[in-house]
């Protein structure tokens, strides 16, 4: 549905989309991720026709931004970071607007109206000015201004970016069952979102494509074989750094950090090869050293941790690599359960 | 054609929903009816003054009544024009819905028509309220209306040239003050630039002077209908709006 080749934006000074390539599949949901100043909004602003490329390709639809941007702009719906609404606008009166705009007319014109009211909850603002609707309406408004002529393509730039938890739950919520009738890249700086809505991510660091994946390849990709174990003792205190250096000499394991205590228990990250091969033998030592195991967990690695692996320093960058086992598939599976 | 009339209507619609036609409309319509009181005063004070002293003045409504009215409208004009225009794309700008105009499936100059004609037709809204006076000269007097219909023509023409001018500006910053200032400072340059033949004949001279909206008015002012001062308005106009279609293309390779 997208396809982007090579894409460049330079300004006068800097470079702010630097070669990207990326193609994205019809009803697909993609996450595009990247620090402030990355070139999210560029390159988004890029595919609306917005601002036009230096260099390179990007087509949606099969349609060129560059040569037939008429034809790009029927197809997408765009969703600006702060939602372009104008104040002095009644919400039904200001999407009756922007779909004639976007060539609807007629009876089709009243029909789509009602039902992105209806789809996206703002039937009951449909009255009232759009200057003195709340955060949360008028992102939502912002959206049914986006999907009203039923675009293939929806570009949402920081859809959440503002809103107050239940209203960010509400928007993803929003966003996931617009998946099925549109295919849609959302921009944001906040990687749960990424977890919880996009099936693809794109990472983007300083202009520069850092990875395109998708999600559960990329908690793989990181999440290599760590275990979690909470120990407790049976009765009286646990040393702590005997603790440490008994479950250190399980065989398999290249690494025990500690991860705090609480309540008397003592939690910490084991690191193997193979996590699966090493948990009997893990929780045999804890048992037979007379100490209760009160947990056992792969440890999920989040977005979070993947991102800063790939936006941090090389050093960081070249850590994750090394990390990256092929046996730990399973891991990654159990890691999605804990996550979702 | 449709999508320059749906953008030409969304924005005479926000100009009517706030205060901004009402308050032209209003010191339009006080300035002018001020004007229009005095020209009459003037005129009819002047009838009863030749009258007791026996003398046949030559009266006439349109040279001593419609035309001083009709030049004292398009210096209203030059006041009312930066207001009319400033907000046109600096709002949209400055509050980012100029990003929904141009990913739309609208061509920029169907965008700049459309807000270019809302500023023209709000004027010539503005204009009607003249009418409201000159009524009365038709009812009490028997002025020609041929002058008159002329004279609207070029008013109507000058403010085209001058909000196209106007439009641009406003293509040029996100600060509405600044539009309309910079629009103001542009509009009165244009207007006094005539000035300078006052004293100069050389080519420069002339040139300048042929560049001022006041030379062009002259003989619309007058109510003859000139060609000549027609074109020059509009190749205005259209240049005009061709600056704030390369403005407005160029705000894509700047922003």
């Amino acid at each position: 549905m997208i396809a982007v080749q090579e894409l460049t934006k330079r300004y006068a000074r800097n470079t702010a989309v630097d070669h990207i390539s990326f193609s994205v599949e019809r009803g697909q949901i993609v996450g595009f991720l990247g620090p402030n100043g990355a070139g999210k909004t560029t390159t988004m602003r890029m595919l609306t026709c917005f601002l036009p490329p230096t260099s390179g390709s990007a087509t949606v639809g099969g349609f060129d931004v560059l040569e037939n941007p008429l034809e790009v702009k029927r197809r997408v719906g765009y969703l600006p970071e702060t939602p372009p609404l104008y104040p002095e606008m009644r919400t039904a009166e200001y999407l009756g607007f922007v779909g004639k705009l976007k060539g609807l007319r007629g009876a089709e014109l009243a029909n789509r109206v009602n039902f992105v009211l209806d789809r996206c909850a703002v039937s009951d603002v449909k009255e009232k000015v759009l200057g003195k609707l709340s955060k949360g309406y008028r992102q939502r408004v912002g959206l049914a201004q986006a999907i009203i002529h039923n675009p293939d393509v929806l570009i949402l730039d920081e859809p959440t970016a503002g809103l107050d938890p239940k209203q960010i739950n509400e928007t993803r919520d929003l966003i996931k069952s617009l998946a099925g009738d549109h295919t849609i890249i959302l921009s944001t700086h906040i990687l749960p979102e990424v977890e919880h809505t996009c099936q693809q991510v794109i990472i983007i660091n300083k202009g520069k494509l850092v990875a395109t994946d998708s999600v559960n390849n990329l908690q793989r990709r990181a999440g290599a074989g760590a275990v979690t174990i909470v120990i407790a003792p049976r009765n009286g205190t646990l040393d702590a750094v005997a603790a440490k250096n008994r479950l250190e000499l399980v065989p398999g394991v290249t690494r025990v950090v500690a991860k705090g205590s609480r309540e008397n228990r003592l939690a910490y990250e084991v690191e193997a090869h193979n996590d699966w091969a090493i948990r009997g033998d893990l929780a045999r030592a804890v048992v037979e050293s007379g100490w209760d195991l009160s947990e056992m967990r792969t440890a999920a690695v989040s977005l979070e941790e993947i991102f800063l692996q790939l936006t941090g320093s090389e050093q960081q960058t070249a850590a994750a690599a090394k990390t990256h086992q092929p046996e730990t598939v399973a891991a990654a599976a159990e890691a999605e359960e804990h996550g979702s | 054609m449709r999508n320059i009339w749906i953008i030409c209507r969304k924005e005479l619609r926000s100009y009517f929903v706030s205060p901004i036609a009402y308050l032209l409309l209003a010191m339009f319509a006080i300035v002018f009816g001020f004007f229009f009181w005095n020209a009459v005063g003037y005129f009819s004070y002047m009838g009863v003054e030749a009258q007791m002293r026996g003398e046949m003045f030559p009266l006439n409504i349109n040279e001593q009544v419609i035309r001083p009215l009709v030049s004292n409208v398009s210096v209203i004009g030059l006041f009312l024009i930066p207001m009319i225009t400033m907000r046109l794309f600096a709002e949209e700008k400055r509050s980012g819905t100029i990003e929904l105009l141009v990913t739309s499936p609208v061509r920029d100059i169907e965008i700049i028509l459309g807000k270019w004609l809302a500023a023209v037709l709000l004027y010539a809204a503005i204009l009607l309220l003249t009418a409201l006076n000159f009524v009365w000269l038709f009812k009490y007097g028997n002025p020609d209306w041929k002058p008159l219909a002329v004279a609207y023509l070029g008013l109507l023409l000058q403010a085209g040239m001058l909000l196209a001018i106007g439009t641009f500006i406003s293509t040029l910053t996100r600060n509405q003050i600044i539009a309309g200032a910079a629009t103001f400072g542009v509009c009165l340059l244009l207007w006094v630039l005539e000035w300078v033949s006052g004293f100069e004949s050389a080519t420069w001279a002339r040139a300048m002077a042929y560049l001022s909206v006041l030379t062009h008015f002259e003989s619309f002012g007058k109510g003859l209908l000139s060609l000549k001062d027609a074109v020059f308005y509009v190749s205005a106009i259209f240049f005009g709006l061709f600056l704030t279609a390369r403005s407005l293309e160029s705000l894509r390779w700047r922003s």
